[in-house]
């Protein structure tokens, strides 16, 4: 928040959204949960994806963050799948 | 590493994009909505690496970059009526007649650079005497978290908390391109963080009704190349579908959570609210259960000039390549508009990793 902060294109982009790992819930109420971004622990909103009772449940899982808000849960089997299309000499 | 970036996969996509697009007999115009995308394939070098029968077409997905003139000099009035003005670090310095956010913070505004509109929520907490307004920008990634802390702010009765509200919505947006008689677009790249919230369906029409080949892709380089991959097959094939090439995050229905926040607080244009100008016809704006902490709106203003080289290169009617001030008169240090500031713009794009590659 610190309005000297240096800013660049694309931390400041605002269609991007970064993936990140739930570390830990810190608000059930809300739900709000660290999360590991790029190594940086942040604090973001879980409210689009979980409810208080369920948002446990989202502990070790992958998220994409944007502006601080959890968007859609990353599903890592399917990044395989399409990796693993790329890889055959087929194309997908 | 990260797998999306990988070198070979990307060297294997590339060769079956040359392949199929060798016979091309014309170059396919191939537009990518999202600035975002637009950023990705200039930082990744791709334009350079793709064959020359592949044009990219760059869209207008970007909110700086439509953010109208009239709602900088709404905020720069909002802060020196004394509001503390909370805005994300993009708009600070896109140009209007009262000058820049940047400038009016040099002045003496106190304008704050917020990260999460939570932020600018934390900010009316500790300044419960002063009106505190988020300028809240972007497309339906960006209005959940709007319309989140607007809803904290509702129920903790932090009546200071207003909203400048800027929000664009992509259909009727999507919907004038695609009836734009100009572009004569091969094949549409769909945002895909657009898509995460919306889901699938505001898609459809491009292959549907407007015979336009059309993928929802990721942002790392091997999904933009997939998408283009999957865009020539369907050329070729000469088929129009609707294909998402950014499964790992985008579910067909999106995140119904995330558009039930968004309806609670917004009223969302649809695809079928077409004015004569294509981004008033998407703005966004507060109900009016909400009222109480709407920060107005700003004058009216005339409509804007069709002609000014910024809106061509925003609707994709002129690259930023070809524009006659890029480089000269109009410079990230020096911006004539807004796609030269904002970090999603295509003349930033182009300028910073083409002309000036660092």
């Amino acid at each position: 928040m610190d309005h000297n902060q240096p800013h660049t294109p694309h931390e400041t982009a605002m269609c991007l959204a970064t993936p990140a790992r739930i570390i830990a819930i810190l608000d059930p109420d809300i739900p709000t949960a660290q999360a590991d971004l790029n190594g940086l622990r942040r604090e973001i909103n879980l409210a689009a994806l979980e409810s208080p009772e369920t948002a446990q449940r989202s502990v070790g899982r992958w998220v994409l963050v944007h502006v601080g808000f959890a968007l859609t849960y990353l599903d890592e089997q399917d990044a395989q799948r399409t990796l693993h299309l790329l890889r055959q000499r087929r194309t997908p | 590493m990260n797998p999306h970036r990988d070198p070979e996969h990307a060297q294997r996509l590339l060769d079956h994009i040359h392949r199929l697009a060798a016979p091309l007999p014309r170059p396919l115009r191939i537009m990518e909505f999202c600035g975002g995308h637009t950023h990705s394939l200039y930082r990744h070098g791709l334009p350079q690496l793709l064959p020359d029968t592949l044009q990219l077409i760059h869209g207008p997905g970007c909110p700086v970059c439509l953010l109208p003139p009239d709602t900088i000099e709404r905020a720069i009035e909002l802060a020196h009526e004394g509001a503390l003005l909370a805005t994300f670090g993009d708009a600070l310095r896109v140009p209007s007649r009262r000058g820049s956010l940047q400038q009016a913070r040099a002045a003496g505004a106190d304008i704050h650079v917020v990260y999460a509109p939570s932020d600018a929520l934390q900010l009316a907490r500790r300044h419960p005497h002063r009106p505190v307004v988020l300028l809240a920008i972007g497309f339906e990634t960006t209005m959940p978290a709007t319309a989140h802390s607007l809803q904290q702010a509702a129920r903790q009765g932090l009546r200071n908390f207003r909203l400048l509200c800027a929000h664009l919505a992509t259909p009727p947006l999507l919907a004038h391109l695609l009836r734009d008689p100009h572009l004569h677009l091969d094949g549409l790249i769909a945002p895909g963080h657009v898509a995460t919230v919306t889901g699938l369906a505001p898609f459809r029409p491009a292959p549907r009704a407007h015979r336009i080949p059309t993928v929802v892709a990721g942002f790392e380089p091997l999904d933009l190349l997939l998408a283009l991959l999957l865009l020539l097959r369907q050329h070729q094939r000469r088929q129009a579908r609707l294909q998402n090439a950014y499964r790992r995050a985008v579910r067909r229905h999106g995140n119904p959570r995330a558009r039930a926040l968004i309806d609670q607080v917004f009223q969302r244009p649809t695809a079928t609210d077409l004015g004569d100008d294509p981004i008033q016809a998407a703005r966004v704006h507060l109900r009016p259960a909400y009222r109480a902490h709407d920060a107005g709106h700003p004058h009216p203003t005339p409509a804007p000039r069709q002609d000014t080289p910024c809106r061509q290169v925003l609707l994709g009617h002129l690259a930023p390549a070809d524009c006659p001030h890029l480089g000269h008169r109009c410079t990230p240090e020096h911006p004539l508009g807004a796609p030269m500031v904002s970090g999603e713009g295509a003349c930033a794009a182009y300028h910073r990793y083409r002309l000036a590659p660092c």
